[in-house]
C-alpha cells in the first residue's frame, strides 16, 4: 500500500523524531511511504478560532494535493479530527464537499492506522521502561480511538503500562486555547502532571505530539523528572 | 481586539482562582466522589448509552413540535384553574411574579430552587420591593446567607467545605460551631421552618412540565419544595418554556436520569407532579397557582437549526462536573447564572454573541461535555459554531489578518522553508527576551517552556534522505 504521510507543521519542526519513526515503521511493514512536502499546516488554529474563511484558505489546497491518495496517515488526533470530521464541516455545501467526504474515509491516525487498518499489534519494539498512556481528546472523542495505542503498547518488550487516575482528562493544550487562556490551561496541565506522576512512570506516552508539547513544556519547567514521548518513537525502538 | 468587559472579568477572576490550590481540591475532590456514584449509578441501567439516544430522542420531539406541546400543557392547567401567563423577557416575568405578590398583599415569600429565577435576578427584585424573600433548599440558603450567586446549578454550595458553612451560621444564624453534616442541616431547617409557616407566597421552579397531563414535575432531595408549595395559600412555578415533556411516562427515563446524571443518585428522593391548586373537596394544597412560562430568547436558539438541541437541556450539571475549565475556574468565574459548557454554548444567545463569546473561546473543546450530556446536545461543537458566528459577525481585523498571513506562507513552500529558518535563527536569541514584556512567546513561557525547534526538520531529513 502506498501511505502518504500528513506531517503537522508542529511535528515537521519540532519533532521530526515522531515522522520519522512512522516512515521506519510503515517500511519495515513493507509499505511505500511518501510525503506531500507542500502541504505546510491542517488550517486548524484559523478554524477552532472561528475563522473558517482563511481556514479554508489552507485546507482547499490541502484537499487538493491530497485528491486520489490510498491512505493519509497522521500521527496526531487533533489534525487527524481536522481531516477527517472537521474538514467536511467546514467544506459543507462548497464545492469541494464531495472531495473533503472522500478524504475523510482515507485519514487515519497512526496506531488507529496500524491496528484497525493494517491489523498489526506486534511491532518487535522494546522500551524498557514504565510508561502511562494519555488519550488526547481529539483522538478519544472525535475519532473515538482507544484501545489502538494500548493495543500497540502490550506488545512493546520490557515495557510496564500503568494506567493514570483520569488518562481521559483534557490536558489543557487545546491549540490557541493554550495561548489565549494560558492560567486556564496551565492549570489544566498542572492536574494531569500530577495525575501522571503518582503512577510513577517514567514516560507519559501519547498519540498526539500536540499535548506532550504543552505537558513537556510545563514538567521542564518545573523541573520534573517524568518524560513524554510520542508513542510512534517507541514503536520505532528494536 | 476589543474584549468585552465580561471577558476582561472572566480573565482576571480566572487568572486568581487558577492558583488557588484550595480550591482545585475541593472541587476535584467533591467531582472524583460525584463521577465514582455516577459511574456506579449509570450502569445500573441496562444499556446508558440507549437511554441516552432515547431521551435525545423525546427531547427532540418535544422541542420541535414546542407549539403544539405548549398549548397543549396550557390547556390542560389552565382547566383545573391554573392561572399561566407567558413572559417573553425577564423583565415580563419579574413584572407578572411581582403583581402576583402585590395583588395578595403578601410579605414573606418562600422559594424552592430555580435557576430560571436565578436568570431573571427576581430575588433582587423582590428584595428591592421591601419583600422578605428566602430560599429553602439547603445550598441555596446557604449562598444566599453568603449573599453571593449559587455556584453549581444543581449544588449551589459546593465551594464551601464544613467549617466554611459552621462559620457562616454561627455568624448569620448565632449557632453553635459543629462539623457535622446532619447538625448544620438541623440549624437551617430550625430557622427556615419558621419561614414557611409566615411565608405567604411559595415560588418554585420545575423540571419537567408534562403536555399530556398538564402538569409540572419537580424533583428534590429535601422536601423543601413540597414546602414550599403546599404551605403557603399562593403558589407560582417559574419555568422556562423548553421544560415540555410530552407524555407522562418520559417521565419513567428522565427522573431516573436526571437523578443519575446529575448526582448520581438512582432516583432523586422526592419527586412531585404538581397538577393545579386545591380542587374542591381537596384537604391541602394552594388555593391559587401560577405557572409563569419564561423564553427570555429561547425562541432565538430554537430559530437556529444548528443550536436548537441546546434546548434539549435538563440542567443535570453533569457537563459541568467533568468540564475541566469548570474545574479548574469554578462557577462563579463566568459571571452568569448558567455556567460551565452549556452556560458557554447558550449564554452567547441568552446575553449576547459580542459580550459573552469569550466563553465560548475558553475551552480547550475536549468534548467530555459532550460525552457525558445525557441527552446527547453536541456542546463542544456548538462552542465552535458560537467561535465561527462571532467572527463572522465581528471578526477581529488583527486576527483575521495573522490568519490571512499564516495562509499566505504556508501555501508557499519557499516562504515556509524560509520563516522555518528565521525561527531556528533566532531561537537562541529568545532567553534574552523570554518571560519579558518583548517575548512574542509570553503567554506560553509564564509556566511553560518551548519545545525547541529542531536542527534538521522532518522535511530537511526526509529530502536528504532521497
Ligand atoms: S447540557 Fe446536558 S449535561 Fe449539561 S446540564 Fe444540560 S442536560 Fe446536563
Amino acid at each position: 500500500m502506498t501511505v502518504t504521510l500528513f506531517i503537522p507543521c508542529f511535528v515537521d519542526s519540532l519533532y521530526p523524531r515522531v515522522g520519522i519513526s512512522m516512515v521506519r515503521i510503515l517500511e519495515r511493514l513493507g509499505h511505500r511511504v511518501e510525503c506531500p512536502e507542500d502541504i505546510a499546516c491542517c488550517g486548524q488554529p484559523a478554524f477552532n478560532s472561528g475563522y473558517w474563511d482563511e481556514s479554508r484558505l489552507i485546507a482547499g489546497p490541502v484537499l487538493e494535493k491530497l485528491k486520489n491518495k490510498e491512505a493519509v496517515v497522521i500521527a496526531s488526533g487533533s489534525c487527524g479530527a481536522m481531516l477527517k470530521v472537521f474538514y467536511p464541516q467546514m467544506f459543507h455545501g462548497l464545492p469541494q464537499e464531495a472531495d473533503a467526504n472522500v478524504l475523510s474515509k482515507k485519514v487515519w491516525e497512526f496506531s488507529d492506522f496500524l491496528v484497525a487498518k493494517l491489523g498489526v499489534t506486534d511491532l518487535g519494539a522494546k522500551f524498557p521502561a514504565k510508561v502511562t498512556f494519555h488519550d488526547g481528546c481529539h483522538g478519544l472523542r472525535e475519532l473515538g480511538i482507544k484501545k489502538s495505542p494500548r493495543r500497540l503498547l502490550e506488545k512493546v518488550q520490557g515495557i510496564e503500562l500503568i494506567e493514570m487516575a483520569d488518562a481521559e482528562t483534557c490536558c489543557g493544550f487545546g491549540g490557541t486555547f493554550a495561548a489565549k487562556f494560558p492560567m486556564i490551561s496551565t492549570a489544566m496541565g498542572e492536574v494531569k502532571c500530577t495525575s501522571a506522576a503518582e503512577t510513577s512512570a517514567d514516560y507519559i506516552v501519547s498519540n498526539d505530539s500536540s499535548c506532550l508539547m504543552h505537558i513537556q513544556g510545563l514538567l521542564s519547567r518545573q523541573g520534573k523528572p517524568l518524560k513524554t514521548i510520542h508513542l510512534a518513537e517507541i514503536l520505532a525502538q528494536q | 481586539m476589543s474584549a468585552s468587559s465580561q471577558a476582561r472579568d472572566f480573565s482576571a477572576k480566572a487568572r486568581v482562582i487558577t492558583r488557588d490550590l484550595r480550591h482545585r481540591g475541593l472541587i476535584q475532590t467533591a467531582l472524583k466522589k460525584y463521577e465514582v456514584a455516577r459511574g456506579r449509578k449509570a450502569s445500573a441501567f441496562n444499556d446508558w448509552q440507549s437511554a441516552r439516544q432515547a431521551a435525545a430522542e423525546t427531547k427532540w420531539d418535544a422541542i420541535n413540535h414546542l407549539d403544539t406541546y405548549l398549548e397543549e400543557l396550557v390547556a390542560k392547567l389552565e382547566a383545573r384553574g391554573t392561572k399561566v401567563h407567558w413572559a417573553s423577557t425577564a423583565t415580563q416575568a419579574r413584572e407578572i411574579i411581582l403583581g402576583i405578590i402585590k395583588s395578595k398583599n403578601a410579605r414573606c415569600i418562600i422559594k424552592s430552587k430555580a435557576m430560571t429565577a436565578e436568570e431573571i435576578h427576581l430575588n433582587d427584585a423582590m428584595e428591592k420591593q421591601g419583600y422578605e424573600v428566602v430560599e429553602s433548599d439547603l445550598g441555596e440558603y446557604i449562598v444566599q446567607l453568603r449573599h453571593e450567586p449559587p455556584y453549581h446549578i444543581v449544588f449551589p454550595a459546593m465551594h464551601l467545605t464544613r467549617d466554611d458553612i459552621s462559620d457562616l451560621f454561627q455568624r448569620e444564624l448565632g449557632s453553635a460551631p459543629t462539623r457535622e453534616p446532619e447538625e448544620l442541616t438541623m440549624i437551617a431547617r430550625r430557622a427556615l421552618r419558621k419561614k414557611y409557616l409566615a411565608a405567604d407566597i411559595g415560588i418554585t421552579g420545575a423540571n419537567f412540565a408534562i403536555a399530556e397531563t398538564g402538569m409540572i414535575s419537580i424533583t428534590e432531595n429535601e422536601g423543601n419544595a413540597r414546602l414550599t408549595a403546599a404551605l403557603p395559600k399562593t403558589m407560582i412555578s417559574l419555568l422556562g418554556i423548553e421544560k415540555v415533556l410530552p407524555k407522562m411516562e418520559d417521565l419513567a427515563l428522565f427522573l431516573p436520569m436526571l437523578a443519575t446524571a446529575g448526582a448520581g443518585q438512582a432516583i432523586t428522593c422526592y419527586n412531585t407532579m404538581y397538577g393545579g391548586p386545591r380542587q374542591p373537596g381537596e384537604s391541602d394544597g394552594p388555593e391559587e397557582y401560577h405557572v409563569v412560562l419564561l423564553d427570555n430568547r429561547r425562541t432565538e436558539l430554537l430559530a437556529d437549526p444548528e443550536q436548537r438541541d441546546a434546548l434539549h437541556c435538563i440542567r443535570c450539571g453533569a457537563c459541568l462536573n467533568v468540564c475541566p475549565i469548570f474545574r479548574n475556574v469554578g462557577g462563579h468565574t463566568y459571571g452568569t447564572t448558567y455556567s460551565g459548557p452549556i452556560g458557554s454554548v447558550i449564554t452567547p444567545h441568552l446575553r449576547g454573541l459580542q459580550d459573552w463569546k469569550h466563553l465560548s473561546a475558553s475551552s480547550s473543546l475536549c468534548g467530555a461535555c459532550t460525552e457525558t450530556c445525557p441527552v446527547k446536545i453536541d456542546l463542544h461543537h456548538h462552542l465552535l459554531h458560537n467561535r465561527r458566528n462571532a467572527s463572522v459577525e465581528k471578526p477581529s481585523s488583527l486576527e483575521r489578518f495573522a490568519y490571512k498571513m499564516f495562509a499566505f506562507v504556508a501555501n508557499r513552500p519557499g516562504l515556509w522553508q524560509f520563516s522555518k529558518e528565521i525561527a531556528r535563527l533566532l531561537q537562541p536569541l529568545h532567553p534574552l527576551v523570554k518571560g519579558t514584556a518583548l517575548d512574542p512567546a509570553k503567554s506560553w513561557t509564564a509556566t511553560r517552556e518551548l519545545a525547541p525547534v529542531a536542527d534538521e526538520s522532518f522535511k530537511e531529513w526526509w529530502r536528504n534522505r532521497r
